[in-house]
């Protein structure tokens, strides 16, 4: 397929990894913000071509890890109404809420209901016209204009018997979160090139400057990455720390103002917690006032609202880049993507179910 | 996050519909995709999708000059 | 299709009811045991799957049995949509279980298939179904001796579910089975993996394919057979439903307490097949297959069995996919075609379209 085989060519990626090796003298700290390199990292085995000197750690960019599980639960509360047509993206059927997770309420049920794009929830308003259709609006900045337009749309259109549960995250703010920590051993980044098609790089740029980290946008395929940790790897060779584009076919430094335009039509940003994280200020996008009919929160009150459990998972400081997933004690024992203790083992690009399944095996 | 593929826009429909419409080809199957964000696309132009949304059209030309670049001699280890 | 036969049961003066139209509908009385289910009987099943056991209309069949080992199987067929491009829930039900008796070394002989009907279904589906049963067990050269038939109330099934049950004559000498595995050994693969999958996702989820993409669905009971001719000294078959190639594998390697190395390089995927998958984010390597099957055979004969497997299929396809070697814990390590190594594992529970 063109723009995959390309990325996925072995000469190709031998050389690249080769540029990698002659260029390092490190030891360097990388992390790839975004689930969806993780995954392609772990998939691929990629860890296995990049010298010794550099260490990738594995960030927070999955919107299915940083749901809030008081969100979930309220998602499964709703879910359970026999008056719902509850949808959802399938990457949320089986991220645990405090109790229970959206396929088993499904089992016992609940008509839950896989879509592929959120626009499909408003023809199943349409098919289903004496139910209430309650969208899971989950996402960062990629899936945000398509969650917006269905939201746009729905309104436009007089949809009544629709609404979202909207969990949506940004992504700057969370870099900015992580390299505010004293901890924190980050010391450049792959931006995500999907989130960066949408919203540009400039919002990068003083991130850049004031932590004095490279930050190098970057696409998904084994090449880009390996690529992506080669600008890295120079610029904090060099002792630069700017803002590089390797994802430069698909993103533009200004990003898709077609579709920034509808994000500001229908969202506005909000403080947004993040699981395993906490809250971190300006880092969500909430329903403006005109939307206020179309959130299935205020439609659907949360009747029970439970404490946070405390388990020993440690999916935030996973999710953060302070540890890795197999340093957890939980780790393949209690916490297996079978039965997840925390988001991060549930997600296919969750950073502890990509380190489960695809971990280099030393033989 | 956020899993987008690039596909080629085999047609471009949508008079009649509220939004411009088109069928994509990925490798071969074949999806309509909401090509709102990307009014400038045109029938044989690659786009990346996510969640039925073209949210970017791919620049072949940029696409070049990146892959270029693991041709260039390295200085610093000449 | 030959015309029912005369309801010899029915009571004197009582008008044999009408053969079953194509626009009929299945209702609670096809199950009753009365006149309607007779007449779904003789109109539909007896003539797609006649042969002589059969024609004996008793409670069981009696077999003639050409060997001293028996081998037997069975499996439950429930899929979604019944009708797909490349078959239906009916050659589906008969090749897979051929297939696991292929599987066992086993020559397959005879079927049982039990329907478990939907009220409501239209009668044209199910004729469809027994036709292609009746096309599948004719090429794969098995008789189906015996079958029962329910029907439960609309809502409680999903048109049609089946089971097949199958029994077919052990080979005297060949044991396929994963202790037989040793290190050294070659793994083969018969053709290009996860089409059954996608197919069936895809005519579920309306993706449109172009060209269309077709199920692998088929039986594998001659392409085995003309191995075993061949002499070719098999150690384990496997076929690929169920998770597909890297379950397979893995299941494998575990029973065998080996190490199998995979060469990702040497799996065919069709291009539509790869691109469904990254539309969807799925792993080609863990979606089912219905007409393929890995090999695990003594290296000496590695080559020879491919140039079968080739000549057989009329294709390329067929490969030595990677080899069998000591470890002290068994595992399956994928050399990707980047380059690098992984391990495969077994996926937790189902792969869901996803957007992550």
């Amino acid at each position: 397929m063109k723009y995959i085989d390309e990325y996925r060519d072995r000469g190709s990626i031998e050389k690249c990894s080769q540029r990698i090796a002659e260029a390092v003298t490190g030891p360097w700290t990388i992390m790839e913000i975004c689930g969806g390199q993780t995954r392609s990292i772990a998939k691929h085995g990629l860890e296995s071509l990049l010298p010794s000197e550099i260490t990738l750690l594995h960030g927070p960019g999955c919107p299915v890890c940083v749901t809030p599980q008081s969100i979930l639960d309220h998602a499964m509360e709703i879910a359970s109404n026999p008056e719902v047509v509850f949808c959802t993206f399938g990457d949320m059927m089986r991220v645990p809420g405090t109790n229970t997770d959206l396929a088993h309420i499904k089992a016992e049920g609940g008509d839950v209901r896989i879509i592929q794009s959120p626009m499909e929830a408003l023809n199943l308003a349409r098919e289903n016209a004496d139910k209430e259709v309650v969208f899971l609006a989950i996402g960062f900045e990629t899936t945000a204009p398509a969650n917006a337009m269905a939201l746009y749309q729905s309104k436009q259109q007089g949809i009544k018997n629709i609404s979202f549960l909207v969990s949506q995250v940004l992504v700057p703010p969370a870099m900015e979160s992580i390299l505010n920590s004293p901890h924190s051993k980050v010391q450049g980044f792959l931006a995500a090139g999907h989130v960066c098609t949408i919203m540009g790089f400039e919002e990068y740029e003083p991130i850049a400057q004031r932590y004095q980290v490279p930050i190098v946008v970057t696409g998904f395929e084994p090449l880009d990455i390996l690529m992506g940790i080669d600008m890295v790897v120079r610029q904090l060779e060099e002792g630069r720390h700017e803002v590089e584009n390797q994802y430069s076919r698909s993103v533009q430094r200004e990003g898709n103002l077609a579709a920034q335009k509808i994000l500001n039509e229908v969202f506005e940003v909000i403080p947004k917690q993040w699981r395993g994280v906490g809250e971190i200020p300006s880092s969500g996008l909430g329903l403006k006032s005109v939307y206020r009919h179309l959130n299935a929160a205020l439609r659907f009150p949360q009747k029970i609202i439970y404490e946070p459990l405390s388990t020993n998972c440690i999916s935030g400081q996973v999710l953060q880049g302070l540890k890795k997933p197999n340093e957890c004690e939980a780790f393949g024992k209690e916490c297996t993507p079978d039965s997840p203790l925390g988001a991060t083992m549930v997600s296919s690009e969750g950073a502890c179910a990509a380190y489960f399944h695809y971990q280099n095996f030393q033989a | 996050m956020c899993l987008a593929i690039p596909g080629k826009i085999l047609g471009i429909s949508g008079e009649n519909s509220i939004m411009p419409m088109g069928k994509v080809s990925f490798g071969g199957v074949v999806r309509e995709v909401n090509l709102a964000y990307v009014p400038e696309a045109k029938q044989g132009d690659y786009v990346i999708v996510h969640v039925g949304f073209a949210i970017s059209i791919l620049n072949e030309k940029e696409a070049q000059l990146v892959l270029n670049t693991l041709d260039e001699i390295d200085p610093e280890t000449r | 299709m030959k015309p029912p036969p005369q309801n010899s049961d029915s009571t004197p003066g009582e008008s044999c009811p009408a053969p079953l139209a194509s626009d009929d509908k299945i209702l609670l009385a096809h199950g009753g045991g009365g006149r309607l289910m007779h007449q779904l009987i003789e109109s539909i099943f007896r003539p797609a799957f006649q042969n002589p056991e059969l024609e004996t209309h008793h409670d069981g069949a009696v077999l003639d049995f050409p060997s001293d080992k028996l081998v037997m199987t069975t499996d439950s067929y429930v899929v979604q949509p019944l009708i797909f491009p490349g078959g239906d829930i009916g050659s589906l039900a008969v090749n897979g279980t051929v297939n696991d008796l292929a599987m066992c070394g086993a020559r397959p002989l005879y079927l049982s298939v039990g329907f478990i009907l939907e009220e409501g279904l239209p009668v044209s589906t199910l004729r469809t179904i027994a036709n292609s049963m009746k096309i599948s067990a004719q090429e794969s050269g098995v008789h189906i001796v015996t079958g029962d038939t329910k029907v439960v109330a609309k809502g409680n099934g999903d048109g049609i579910f089946l089971n097949t049950t199958g029994v077919g004559a052990a080979h005297p000498f060949l044991r396929s089975h994963p202790d037989q595995i040793q290190p050294g050994d070659a793994i083969l693969i018969s053709g290009d993996i996860a089409r059954h999958g996608i197919a069936v996702l895809a005519a579920r989820e309306n993706l449109e394919f172009d060209p269309p993409l077709q199920s692998d669905c088929a039986s594998l009971s001659s392409l085995v057979q003309k191995l075993i001719k061949a002499k070719i000294q098999i150690r384990c078959l496997r076929d690929l439903t169920r998770g597909g190639l890297a379950t397979g594998l893995i299941e494998m390697a575990g029973s065998s307490k080996l190490k199998f190395t995979i060469d990702e390089n040497r799996i065919v995927v069709h291009e539509p097949v790869q691109g469904a998958c990254e539309l969807l984010g799925f792993d080609p390597l863990y979606i089912a297959n219905e007409g393929c099957f890995v090999v695990v055979v003594a290296p000496d004969d590695a080559k020879r069995a491919v140039e079968i497997l080739r000549k057989e299929q009329n294709s390329s396809v067929p490969d030595i996919i990677g080899k069998v070697e000591k470890a002290t814990s068994p595992h399956v390590v994928l050399k990707t075609s980047v380059g690098s190594t992984r391990v495969l594992d077994m996926l937790s529970g189902d792969q869901l379209p996803r957007i992550c």
